[in-house]
């Protein structure tokens, strides 16, 4: 099949960006997403160019490290799917495709399509934790937790950090990212005694990099790969609510 | 080179407890003092950092991801086992430590095994009280599934995500050491050398990969946990950026590495579509619990799954292994499909693929169970291949997915470089040739958790600390040797790229040293090899410079290492004259194509040792079997 891509490329986070054009051949529609961008780079190489530089790893939409805006869709028009598992089967033949990476503050651009989301691992060491030590825990069956409140721990556990929600958000909000963990473990037994500072601790965090508040465009579900629902942002409401009454160390 | 396996005496079920009797500890006002490296972030380089900072350690730790929470453990799917015997269906610590012993094909060492077997059950509970959302029963209580290679059902799972959910259990208990800045976190680094003072691993150098600044970095010891080196094959299961550099590197500067041919080929990943493909896809060896693995009876029978009637269907895991079915450990079904696959009874239209079928399940279960229980693989099937699994047979075929050898190291995990310590997919110590499914999280963790922390502190307590700095000779002249290294590979200015060089390195290893060898192969491989790194070094292009975000110098050094290790791999599968496990030698079967393993010349480890230009020299590691009756592996 055949596409022209516009590929953001951006030397360094100083350099001022653009879009430039590329109409790769031999492209099939059973590659994926990547695959497709691997042979635009092998062209690229062979014809003496800048390779384009995007992140991966796992390729399987797990490790989160994939993080392409497509045609204005941050994972492209696939839902519930990361790019790196989008495959050129979604897009028509003679399609003409942007791609960008996350544009948020809190975000900024290192090369190309590669970002610094460093900012999510700090808002995790603000809180995303339970303070237990190797060694001290109890026999694993000793806390029975119900079904229904594992299962919807993990739905909200699911989250691969790719920051996909904060690209799609017009604040460049980290709601849902957050939301996420503190849903996780506010469901969760283990989770309760730290339950107050952690929601605490972890948004004020979310603030100091400069991520915004939530307005509930809903963008974030709609585009987040693990499909985690913005029920999760209600629950982290919530918990701060409480928090904010219970607690005072913050 | 000298190797001593330092495994404590007295009977098995006692020795970890002797050994950490024995052990020296270091008080707790001096841990402060020491400074720890541990060179990567999976489920074992998380839990260690984690683990070694709550005792009060300083540690930097290293990945070379954006972040330590997408190391390669992220991906891992189907589950963890762990001698809980939580279902009462005669589990124990001994049966976890025979069927681990026996599923590796009496290659491994007991001792190792079993302190595996006796720390696995104290791994869930750490994972449970971090938060980690294992599935659960409507009691309340964790639910269980089998895996091949066991009669028991002791594998703990997180839908298909339980890598996922261990790893941001560890992830989670590092990053609360990195806010209590007990933990220097080095993200987007990498380490390219180990630093040797006086034969002690003293530090390492890194090269930082969003800048390219070389840099070093001063430690008591060294931890590698750098996982896998599957990726020599160029495709195999795991991420992209798996690598066997630091490992490779660790070799050349002494350690000796520990049986490299011992691979593992899994027996359910999506075939190949395309020469454009990047990376295979797994899916879960737990699908075995409910799917049943056919090809057609006739040769070249291209009819589609559901024309072809019951009779005509060869269930041929069932059929030669009726008391373990489909659910035989992964070499020996990994072997079945290629077998079938050489005798034209393969399907899809390359011929390289058997069925896995779950629509006996399906109407036995009916649909909801099956997607509740396996929802997210089916998912991912149908986005890689279009087809929906729960209407057709899914196609398969083996990929390579785990390498059990890796840098040899004794009881305590220590390599033969005192102060290297290795931990997880990157040693070799204890799934022998073959590793059996859920094993590999458990050995993560086990080491991570509750084996390094006591054995690396007992080699603090015991060895002299020298006043060594990063401006001595040693540490000078690697980071120059780095850089060197780096300028050399941006110099050679040629035509090609080095992910091209990567893919028809992985296409000889995968012909040669894959799922069968033998001996005309292996030496046509030892011959292929030299002449595509010659290639490599005469017409490899990397664009752009050293100083700066350089995605093609990244994988040009990857590339780089693997060529040689690849060399080692082959020497390694050629010297070893026997089938046994993940490595079948076709020279070496039984009448019935099983393995044919010889106790007598190598129930040994192959232990090399790096000689610069000459050729490295094999070592032994015999093997002691004081509890387990060595026999042969059978499955029928
Ligand atoms: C698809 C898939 C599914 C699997 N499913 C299961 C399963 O269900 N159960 C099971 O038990 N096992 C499973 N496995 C195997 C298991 O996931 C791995 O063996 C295990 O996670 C390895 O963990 P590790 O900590 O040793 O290494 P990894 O998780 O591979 O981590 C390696 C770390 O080292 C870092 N690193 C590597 N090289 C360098 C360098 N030069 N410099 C700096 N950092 C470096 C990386 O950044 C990373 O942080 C699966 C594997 C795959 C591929
Ligand atoms: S590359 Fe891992 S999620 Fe896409």
């Amino acid at each position: 099949m055949r596409v022209t891509l516009k590929v953001w490329r951006q030397k360094s986070k100083d350099d001022t960006g653009r879009f430039e054009t590329y109409t790769p051949q031999n492209i099939s529609s059973s590659m994926s997403f990547l695959e497709m961008l691997d042979v635009v780079n092998e062209e690229l190489i062979t014809q003496g160019k800048d390779p384009i530089a995007f992140d991966h790893d796992c390729r399987e939409g797990i490790c989160g490290a994939c993080s392409l805006v497509i045609n204005g869709t941050a994972h492209g028009p696939q839902r519930g799917t990361t790019v790196c598992q989008l495959h050129m089967r979604s897009f028509r033949d003679g399609e003409e495709i942007y791609i960008e990476p996350w544009r948020a503050k809190g975000f900024p651009v290192i090369r190309d399509l590669v970002t610094d989301r460093s900012a999510f691992d700090r808002i995790m060491q603000a809180g995303g934790f339970v303070s237990v030590n190797a060694g001290g825990a109890q026999d694993a069956n000793c806390l029975p937790v119900p079904k229904q409140c594992a299962d919807k721990a993990m739905d909200a556990a699911a989250c691969i950090g790719c920051g996909a929600c904060v690209a799609a958000c017009k604040n460049a909000s980290a709601m849902l990212f957050v939301s996420a963990k503190v849903s996780q473990l506010s469901l969760l037994p283990q989770g309760q005694p730290e339950r107050a500072r952690r929601v605490l601790n972890m948004l004020r965090q979310m603030e100091n990099e400069s991520f915004g508040g939530c307005t509930n465009t809903l963008e974030c579900e709609a585009v987040c790969p693990k499909e985690i629902s913005v029920e999760h942002i209600a629950r982290l409401n919530r918990e701060f609510a409480s928090a904010a009454l219970v607690s005072e160390e913050g | 080179m000298k190797l001593d396996a330092k495994i404590p005496s007295g009977p098995l079920a006692e020795k970890w407890d002797r050994r950490k009797f024995e052990m020296k500890l270091v008080a707790p006002a001096n841990k402060r003092k020491y400074r720890i490296i541990v060179v990567g972030t999976g489920l074992a380089g998380a839990s260690a950092a984690a683990t070694l900072a709550e005792l009060g350690y300083f540690v930097d730790a290293f990945c070379f991801q954006d972040s330590s929470r997408r190391a390669h453990s992220i991906a891992a799917q189907g589950g963890i086992n762990a001698a809980k015997n939580y279902q009462g269906d005669g589990d124990s610590i001994y049966r976890l430590f025979y069927d681990t012993v026996k599923g590796g094909d009496f290659r491994s060492r007991e001792a190792n095994v079993y302190r595996l077997a006796q720390v696995s059950a104290q791994i869930i509970d750490q994972a449970v009280a971090q938060g980690v959302p294992f599935a659960r029963e409507y009691g309340g209580l964790l639910a269980n599934r089998s895996f091949g290679g066991a009669q028991v059902s002791r594998t703990f799972y997180a839908r298909g995500q339980t890598g996922q959910q261990l790893l941001l259990g560890a992830y989670s208990s590092l990053s609360r050491q990195i806010g209590l800045g007990m933990v220097n976190m080095h993200e987007r680094t990498e380490m390219l050398d180990v630093v040797v003072v006086n034969g002690r691993a003293k530090g390492i150098i890194t090269r930082n990969l969003k800048t390219g600044v070389i840099r070093r970095h001063l430690a008591d010891a060294v931890v590698l946990a750098t996982g896998g080196y599957g990726n020599v094959f160029y495709l195999s299961t795991n991420a992209i950026g798996c690598n066997v550099t630091a490992t490779f590197r660790a070799y050349r500067r002494g350690a000796g590495f520990a049986n490299p041919c011992f691979t593992q080929i899994h027996p359910t990943c999506i075939p190949v579509s395309g020469d454009y493909q990047s990376k295979l896809t797994l899916m879960s060896e737990s699908l075995r619990n409910d799917g049943r693995v056919w090809v057609p009876k006739k040769k070249g029978d291209k009819r589609i799954p559901v024309e072809i009637p019951e009779n005509e269907r060869d269930y041929y895991l069932e059929r030669k292994y009726p008391s373990f079915g489909n659910l035989a450990p992964r070499d020996i079904a990994s072997r079945s499909a290629k077998q079938v696959c050489d005798e034209g009874r393969g399907i899809g239209e390359s011929g390289l693929g058997v069925y896995l079928d779950f629509s006996d399940a399906i109407a036995r279960l009916g649909e909801d169970k099956i997607r509740e229980r396996y929802g997210n693989l089916f998912h991912m099937y149908q986005k890689i291949t279009d087809e929906n699994p729960y209407n057709v047979p899914m196609r398969i075929y083996p990929a390579v997915h785990y390498t059990m050898g890796g840098l040899w190291v004794d009881y305590d995990l220590q390599s033969t470089i005192p102060g290297l310590f290795v931990i997880g997919e990157a040693n070799f110590s204890d799934h022998g040739a073959n590793r059996l499914g859920a094993s590999a999280l458990m050995q993560g963790l086990a080491d991570g958790y509750f084996v390094l922390p006591y054995t690396l502190a007992n080699y603090l307590a015991s060895t002299p600390r020298e006043q060594v700095s990063v401006d001595s000779a040693e540490f000078a002249e690697l980071e120059k040797s780095v850089r060197d290294r780096m300028y050399r590979l941006l110099s050679i200015k040629g035509k090609r790229s080095p992910a091209s060089f990567h893919r028809e390195l992985g296409s000889i290893m995968w012909e040669h040293c894959g799922m069968a060898r033998n001996k005309d192969g292996l030496m046509k491989a030892l011959r292929k090899i030299p002449e595509l790194r010659e290639e490599f070094y005469k017409n490899l292009l990397v664009k752009g410079g050293n100083e700066e975000f350089n995605q093609q110098l990244e994988r040009a050094g990857r590339v780089e290492d693997y060529f040689e290790f690849a060399e080692l791999m082959c020497m390694d599968a050629l010297e070893r004259e026997e089938s046994c496990g993940g490595h079948f030698r076709e020279e070496f079967q039984t009448d019935d194509g099983e393995a044919r393993r010889n106790d007598e010349r190598f129930k040994h480890v192959a232990v090399w040792e790096y000689k610069g230009d000459e050729k490295p020299v094999r070592h032994q590691e015999a093997l002691e079997f004081e509890t387990v009756q060595l026999a042969t592996r059978s499955y029928k």
